[in-house]
């Protein structure tokens, strides 16, 4: 298990593709899946999702924001370096089955981990209609590769400076209003996530989301990434990352994703300023 | 084992040992007081996170508290100690100066001495049992810290002796998790001579050795220094592999291992269910001790942030809750608390980490159980709603059971809160192994005598089996797992038709 960076590819200069042979998780991951890596002696662990994998060629994909420390460490390693720890694959599989029309919706980076998703609800012989969001063109990622396991792709920047102009919720709402949806699945900011849910609600369509709660171990041990749903306290890493978007208490899980903001900021100042 | 009354005899009978006994008459060496360990003042130890507490008796000290034992005829002291060390056997050799024979006696059944010498509860389980607390209401012979000495020792001479072991068999197999339960497991099936690789699913091997218990307390080069000597034997240890889920039980068959040892823990920890404690600023002891002792967040160089709090609450009154506050104090707490629902008797914590913890300044608040949290507009926990608690009747346990003070309701400023109130078995082997038999608590079934589990390939031991027990206690049953997967394993091999 080498680990080793393969192929780095910029789709902005914050959002970047690795390609990382780690054999046996290429083999064992299935979509909805994520690892947990950590970057040299002294560095954290902090969660990825798995967006694709080749158990050919023995490599998994990851797609990383640059957001702070933990993020850029790994931005900066380049091919042939090799990533300190590596583990996975983690969480529960998204549950795949022939439902009929899935709403699949990404914001941002939270596109990367939609991919596999929607090629496996698109395997499982679903019409999929995608709606992928981002603050501004060069944020939008991965397009390409979600239309080919789309029979429809509708593009929104909140400034319009590609696709449609507006927010990803109107989006869903138009397709929503013109066709009739049996799931929903949404993945990006937990700020998206939260009116997303509120909009699926309105039309009760079942939505699943995938949460990005602070962890450290990802394997139940610890209570980081504790959230609330459906009034119980549930751990994302091993009873998630999806959850029943309509029962999430995304206030709660706002909160939580800020209790080492204060920490983050002294380290990030720090770090970039060497 | 070394319990066998002849194998006991045939020792205590040696020259040696006679002559020893004669020298000194066992009035003499009742007379003597029991050793004192020498410790870092709490002033100081206070400001050190990764300084040890308990400094280690000299070699002097030693031989003086080696002579009080008495080598008994009956040495109950052994019945005392969960994997059955030959205890005045070590002793007398300490008391003769063979210090490295002392060692060596304590590795033939006791694969880490000298973590056992630091956090075994001996005043529950060998030092009770010693002759001088049953017949003589006297403080124990000082089982525990000659332990230590004895290991430290020979850590420190560089002479170490490495077990040996048998010819290699050839047959593979492997453990679930890499804690004490599973180590002590590895170190005798190497011995028998078998292919053993250790599975962990963190980054770094030793289990609650290494991500729960303190520097202060456990040093991890202790434990390392170990871990080197299980790789000198041959073990084999992968870190970052989740078994069940990095590669299943079906693929590592398909790789050759005959058999398993799950040693995978008690990994999972509970909260109380009370309003308020998703707040952030409230974490589980787990996460606490694990950002601080693996992930070295109290150092300026680690990328693993904690929070630093001045007003500390920690629930609980177990070793977890005691390591905690201990650590809240060492990063720089102006108030330490003990939460605890019941009075200081009933505590489960050392007495040594309780008597420790109140000269470093920590506040207990017994009888007291919280009942809310409440936090600022950011979310951060701020303060705390308590009553206070009566004791009962007695429980099941035989402790008696706390019952709420009506009217005693009152509130305390914090701001972090550490939950120490116990874990439960780590779920992931099981929700994998459906023929796997567990019970409601979630803890696997096992054939006492064997640590066999309902799955005849798989043994089990340690938390995973007792729901939460003692480092001493997972590395028994890690031993007679190892004792009893053997047997079976010559017994497949002797009738091949069964393997594949
Ligand atoms: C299941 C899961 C899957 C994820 N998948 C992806 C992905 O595919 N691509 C991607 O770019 N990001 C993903 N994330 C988010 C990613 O883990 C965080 O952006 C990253 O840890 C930030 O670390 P940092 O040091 O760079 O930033 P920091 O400065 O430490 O933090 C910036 C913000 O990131 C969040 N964060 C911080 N530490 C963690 C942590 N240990 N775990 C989770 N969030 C944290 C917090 O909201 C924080 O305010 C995922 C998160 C989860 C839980
Ligand atoms: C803070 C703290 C202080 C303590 N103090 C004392 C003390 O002073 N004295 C004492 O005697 N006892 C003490 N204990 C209790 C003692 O540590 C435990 O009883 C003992 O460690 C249990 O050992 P174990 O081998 O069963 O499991 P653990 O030590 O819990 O190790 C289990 C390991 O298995 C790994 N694992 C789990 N699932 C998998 C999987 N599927 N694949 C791979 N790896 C996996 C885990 O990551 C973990 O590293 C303390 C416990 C804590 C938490
Ligand atoms: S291993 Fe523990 S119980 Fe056994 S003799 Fe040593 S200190 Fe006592
Ligand atoms: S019971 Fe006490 S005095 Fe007797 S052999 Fe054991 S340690 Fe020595
Ligand atoms: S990350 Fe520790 S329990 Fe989920």
């Amino acid at each position: 298990m080498s680990n080793k960076i393969i192929e780095k590819e910029y789709f902005s200069d914050k959002v970047i593709r690795f390609v990382v042979e780690n054999q046996k998780i290429s083999r064992s991951r299935k979509a909805g899946n994520f690892v947990i890596l950590k970057i040299g002696e002294k560095g954290e662990r902090f969660p990825l999702t798995i967006a694709d994998a080749d158990p050919v060629k023995g490599t998994i994909t990851l797609v990383v924001q640059i957001v702070g420390v933990s993020s850029a460490k790994l931005a900066a390693l380049e091919i042939g370096d090799c990533i300190t720890d590596l583990v996975g694959p983690l969480g529960k599989p998204t549950d795949i089955e022939l439902k009929g029309t899935i709403l699949a919706c990404g914001g941002g980076v939270g596109v990367a981990p939609l991919l596999p998703i929607v090629e496996a609800f698109k395997k499982a012989g679903n019409r999929v209609v995608s709606v992928i969001a981002a603050r501004s063109k060069d944020l939008i990622i991965l397009e390409d590769q979600i239309r080919k396991w789309s029979d429809e792709v509708i593009v929104m920047t909140d400034d319009g400076s590609y696709g449609r102009q507006g927010l990803i919720t109107a989006g869903m709402e138009e397709v929503i209003q013109r066709e009739k949806i049996d799931e929903c699945i949404v993945i990006g900011p937990a700020i998206m996530m939260k009116f997303a849910s509120l909009t699926t609600k309105k039309y009760s369509i079942p939505t699943q989301a995938s949460l990005n709660s602070i962890m450290v171990d990802g394997t139940g041990m610890c209570g980081a990434c504790r959230v609330t749903v459906g009034g119980k306290t549930r751990f994302t890493c091993v009873d998630g990352p999806e959850f029943d978007a309509h029962e999430i208490d995304f206030d709660e899980m706002l909160m939580r994703l800020g209790g080492y903001r204060a920490e983050e900021a002294v380290a990030s100042n720090k770090y970039f300023q060497k | 084992m070394s319990l066998d009354p002849e194998y006991l005899k045939s020792e205590r009978s040696q020259e040696w040992r006679t002559a020893l006994r004669s020298k000194i008459k066992n009035k003499e060496r009742t007379a003597i007081q029991r050793v004192h360990m020498p410790e870092q003042a709490p002033e100081v130890r206070v400001k050190y996170q990764d300084r040890e507490v308990n400094l280690g008796i000299t070699a002097e000290m030693a031989a003086l508290e080696a002579s009080r034992c008495m080598d008994c005829v009956t040495p109950t002291c052994i019945e005392g100690c969960p994997v059955n060390i030959n205890i005045p056997k070590f002793i007398k050799l300490i008391e003769n100066g063979d210090i490295l024979g002392a060692a060596a006696t304590l590795k033939e059944t006791n694969a880490l001495p000298a973590v056992c010498g630091r956090v075994c509860p001996q005043e529950k389980q060998c030092e009770s049992r010693c002759f001088y607390v049953e017949k003589m209401n006297l403080n124990s012979v000082a089982i525990g810290h000659l332990e230590r000495f004895a290991a430290d020792f020979e850590r420190a001479s560089g002479t170490s002796n490495i077990p040996k072991t048998a010819a290699p068999n050839g047959i593979k197999v492997a453990t679930v998790g890499s804690g004490p339960a599973a180590l002590s497991f590895a170190g005798d099936m190497v011995k028998y001579g078998y292919d053993v690789t250790v599975f962990e699913a963190l980054h770094e091997i030793g289990g609650v050795l290494k991500y729960g218990i303190p520097e202060f307390r456990l040093p991890n080069s202790i434990v390392d220094f170990e871990l080197d000597n299980l790789k000198k034997m041959g073990v084999k240890f992968e870190t970052n592999f989740i078994v069940g889920r990095t590669a299943s039980f079906d693929d590592l068959r398909e790789e050759g291992y005959q058999a398993f040892f799950i040693g995978s823990g008690a990994g999972l920890p509970r909260f109380m269910d009370i309003a308020g404690e998703n707040y952030n600023g409230i974490l589980s002891s787990n996460e606490y001790l694990t950002r601080v002792n693996l992930m070295g967040a109290n150092s300026d160089n680690s990328d693993t942030p904690v929070i630093k709090g001045k007003r500390v609450a920690v629930i609980g009154g177990g070793n977890t809750a005691m390591d905690s506050v201990r650590t809240a104090l060492r990063l720089g707490a102006d108030r330490a608390m003990i939460i605890y629902r019941r009075s200081e008797a009933e505590m489960p914590a050392r007495i040594e980490e309780v008597k420790h913890a109140k000269e470093e300044g920590v506040e207990f608040m017994n009888l007291c159980n919280p009942l809310e949290y409440f936090a600022d507009e950011k979310g951060m926990v701020n303060r705390m709603r308590l009553n206070r608690m009566g004791l009962g009747e007695p429980d099941a346990s035989g402790r008696r059971r706390p019952v709420p003070i009506d009217g005693s309701e009152f509130e305390l400023d914090v701001d972090l809160v550490i939950v120490a109130v116990g874990v439960s078995p780590n779920p992931l082997v099981p929700s994998c192994l459906p023929d796997l038999k567990i019970t409601k608590w979630g803890t696997i079934v096992v054939e006492e005598e064997k640590m066999q589990s309902s799955i005849e390939e798989m043994f089990a031991g340690g938390d995973i089996v007792r729901g939460g027990a003692t480092v001493i206690l997972a590395m028994g049953d890690g031993r007679k797992a190892a004792e009893n997967m053997h047997e079976y394993l010559q017994k497949k091999v002797s009738n091949p038709t069964k393997i594949n």
